[in-house]
């Protein structure tokens, strides 16, 4: 059973081990531990939504190394708009539109025109770096973005309500209903089992009379919606400004938490949050004045983790079969 | 009567080949229709642009009575047409109802609802009697239940034409049995059925009438009343073909191949080969017949350094040879022709001129001094490509241009002309039509000849029968009998596979 959830004995180990850590911290001290978690949650949750970038494209059979450049374009037309039109949710569509666009692009190149993904993906990380720099101006701003609120109810439960429903923005919590609506739509619609086919056999999938093509074009753009939605996300509530390559990886990081997910939604979720977690915990340790490790150290600490949970989990992993293969119809 | 299925004037060029030529046929309600034609005849590319995977350069495909759009498989699916594919086209890591309902899945709204769907596929196996397990994930399963599940989806879709691609040349004896006699049912109930194969004895058997193709033109229409196996394989070829083997007494001399004690796992760590131990002689062909799945493929991969040696030696001419070494023991004279080309046998994606050196690009005369001597490289593919009548325009196309029979003789060519001591023929005729399987027989038998050892395992009885000299029945990973090739009967044999004593 745990082979065909793609979940390894030691993660299942490793997310006790974890549970329970924070069950005696939040007994320890509930305000802290509710903060940390929270802002866990805060650093965790953009890289949970870019990496379901990710996982779109990469189970309809489409690697994305784009997602960088796409969050970085959206980000960059979303707030400039948002800062011209004074008007956040227009930011926010723009943002979204702009991530569309830019993965129509990378799915024309790659679909299309069965260019090498990995090439298409830089072109778009090129030219997202070199347009935003080129055209950036210093000194907008944006109206006072989202108000940060609580979900009543669910912010009073014990335990989770805290850590996960209050202290957040709006875009913070739609994340938190887009994940799991990803998840059910991957294994439990017709379309998510046509991606996943188009993804793992695309013959299969052709011969059932399914449209590889048009699964993957309507994948990879949604997956955009995603890239954009994420961009609008951290430069319209979480940062609430535009700097220049304020993605800062962050693109490349969510691939690597969708590895370690195993192209699973819910368990990318779960890697980033953990990631967030780990980024949390040193930026408190930072607070508490722990001066004995050096500072550098302390900020290593999730990239570190990032690493060392790669290199444990990789090597097993198995990736959709046709992931990075462009379609061609069988000859002769 | 309006026919089912009517093919006019069809061409289909690919680059450098005329793969289909004017061709014209008609199929009928409830009738076989047999495609025949050596391998790159044409006859895969016909079928598929009746499905929709090709577009035809021209031509029309009417079915019943209506023009369907060309190079559209929904269209050709709307039309009630199902394609078995000589290549299953199954996801492995999806269970066999997904696979089945994949592509016109039930639901309600955009969910899959999982029971129905499950339902529905245990009342499609009960139906026709094609009995799967829907759970269980497909690459757990064994090709013949693979192709069960291909069939079930065709099936599925109330359809009055199936398509079978080469459907047998996977399957056991019994596995064949048991699809001619679900292609007997569909026809009886109505469904017009069009597939393409190999094997002559298939086609007397369940054929209404044959269609056979030659260099992509048709040319000729036959029932299996009017002719027999000999007259099926001249259309074919355009030549006299001799289906029996004609060979002389072996004159056997030393051990060139020795066995001894070996003991081989499989891939899930079971004991494939157990304590095995067999010679086999220069100038004598050694079949081994056996039910797939008994250890023959371990066997032939443990000698060949292909995979580990648990127990036990092999030696070649007297020397042991290295384990999980193929180089090493390619090296040591041993020719292997691997079960699956595909895998083991070819690099696709490289030139014929390469595959066909692919195990002696750094030997002289392919290599001087470390340089490859591309000259020497082209000059032996002109002459293997002609010896061996591998149909392709060029050497210099890829492998993966060629139709499956033609790659098998790229590896045959390259395996047959090393003058190795030992060859190891594994499945050496799988999908292969019969102008090359004669011709592919008259050179092991000139292997022998020329004083090789030749250990051949085939899943084809009449071809152990017809070629050994002596005969090892494989059961469970052990021998269970030997036999002089000269007296073993068929039947006799037969007992002994399905591990019956005598």
């Amino acid at each position: 059973m745990l082979k065909r959830i793609n979940i390894k004995p030691w993660q299942l180990i490793l997310g006790v081990v974890l549970l329970g850590v924070w069950i005696y911290c939040y007994i320890a001290n509930t305000d802290i531990t509710n903060s940390v978690v929270a802002s866990g949650m805060r650093f965790g949750m953009p890289l949970a939504l870019a990496a379901m970038v990710g996982i779109m494209c990469e189970r309809s059979g489409v690697i994305n190394i784009g997602i960088e450049g796409t969050m970085l374009l959206s980000g960059f037309t979303g707030f400039y708009v948002a800062s011209w039109s004074k008007n956040i949710v227009a930011g926010l569509m723009i943002a979204i539109l702009t991530g569309i666009l830019t993965s129509f692009v990378h799915a024309m190149m790659t679909i299309q025109w069965k260019m090498d993904q990995i090439i298409a993906g830089t072109i778009i990380n090129i030219l997202a770096s070199g347009l935003t720099s080129f055209l950036y101006k210093q000194g907008s701003t944006i109206p006072n973005s989202w108000p940060i609120f609580d979900i009543p109810i669910l912010g009073q439960i014990p335990f989770i309500g805290h850590a996960f429903f209050t202290q957040q923005g709006p875009i913070q919590y739609l994340g938190l209903i887009l994940i799991p609506a990803i998840w059910v739509m991957m294994y439990k619609t017709r379309w998510g089992l046509r991606t996943r086919a188009v993804g793992e056999n695309p013959g299969s999938a052709d011969t059932a009379g399914v449209s590889v093509i048009k699964v993957r074009m309507i994948n990879v753009m949604f997956g955009g919606a995603i890239g954009g939605f994420v961009g609008g996300f951290i430069c319209l509530e979480l940062v609430g400004s535009f700097s220049k390559e304020f993605t800062a990886g962050s693109g490349f990081t969510a691939l690597a938490l969708m590895i370690f997910g195993r192209w699973n939604p819910m368990g990318a979720f779960a890697a980033a949050i953990l990631f967030g977690l780990a980024q949390a915990l040193s930026t408190q340790l930072q607070i508490f004045g722990v001066t004995n490790i050096p500072n550098q150290f302390i900020t290593m600490l999730p990239y570190v983790f990032t690493i060392v949970v790669l290199a444990v989990s990789a090597g097993k992993v198995r990736p959709p079969a046709a992931a990075g293969k462009s379609y061609e119809k069988e000859q002769a | 009567m309006e026919a089912l299925l009517r093919i006019e004037h069809l061409s289909k060029s690919f680059p450098g080949v005329k793969a289909n030529d004017d061709i014209s046929i008609e199929v009928h309600k409830g009738e076989i229709v047999a495609l025949l034609g050596e391998n790159g005849a044409g006859k895969s590319t016909l079928v598929k642009s009746v499905f929709g995977l090709v577009k035809p350069d021209s031509g029309t495909i009417t079915i019943k009575g209506e023009e369907i759009e060309p190079g559209d498989t929904a269209a050709a699916i709307r039309h009630g047409v199902g394609m078995v594919h000589q290549h299953f086209q199954l996801v492995p890591v999806m269970s066999v109802v997904e696979n089945i309902v994949l592509g016109d899945e039930p639901h309600k709204g955009v969910f899959i609802t999982k029971k129905a769907a499950r339902e529905e596929v245990i009342a499609l196996s009960a139906r026709y009697g094609l009995e799967v397990d829907p759970d269980a994930f497909v690459e757990d399963l064994p090709v013949g239940i693979q192709q069960r599940i291909e069939i079930l989806k065709a099936l599925r879709k109330d359809i009055d034409l199936l398509i079978l691609d080469e459907p047998s040349a996977v399957l056991t004896p019994h596995e064949i049995d048991e699809l001619l006699e679900v292609i007997r049912k569909l026809a009886a109930s109505g469904v017009g059925i069009l597939f393409i194969t190999h094997k002559l004895h298939e086609v007397m058997a369940v054929a209404d009438r044959v269609v056979v193709l030659r260099n992509g033109k048709l040319v000729g229409t036959t029932t299996p009343k009017e002719t027999n196996e000999e007259g099926l394989a001249q259309m074919m070829v355009g030549r006299n073909v001799v289906l029996s083997v004609e060979k002389g007494p072996a004159r056997a001399k030393e051990v060139a191949l020795e066995i001894k004690d070996l003991s081989v796992k499989d891939d899930r760590h079971l004991d494939a080969v157990t304590h095995f131990s067999l010679e086999v002689r220069a100038g004598e062909i050694l079949g081994i017949a056996g039910v797939e799945g008994n250890g023959q493929r371990e066997l032939v991969e443990a000698i060949c350094g292909m995979r580990h040696r648990q127990t036990g030696t092999v030696n070649v001419s007297g020397k042991e040879s290295p384990d999980m070494d193929p180089r090493g023991v390619h090296l040591m004279g041993v020719s292997h022709i691997p079960e699956d080309r595909e895998k083991d046998g070819l690099v696709s994606s490289y030139s014929i001129a390469d595959n066909l050196t692919l195990n002696q690009f750094n030997l002289k005369p392919f290599s001087v001094k470390g340089i490859r001597d591309f000259n020497a490289r082209d000059e032996y593919a002109d002459r293997l490509v002609k010896e061996f009548d591998i149909r392709t325009p060029s050497y210099q196309n890829s492998a993966s241009s060629l139709s499956g029979g033609n790659k098998q003789k790229v590896v045959v060519a390259r395996e047959l002309t090393q003058n190795s001591h030992v060859i190891v023929a594994s499945q050496p005729t799988r999908g292969v039509d019969v102008g090359s399987i004669e011709f592919i027989h008259k050179q092991l038998i000139s292997a022998r000849d020329g004083g090789a050892a030749v250990l051949l395992v085939s899943a084809e009885l009449d071809e152990i029968l017809s070629l050994s000299d002596r005969i090892a029945v494989m059961f469970g990973g052990k021998i269970v009998a030997i036999i002089d090739g000269q007296d073993a009967d068929r039947q006799y044999v037969g007992r002994l596979m399905a591990g019956l004593s005598g």
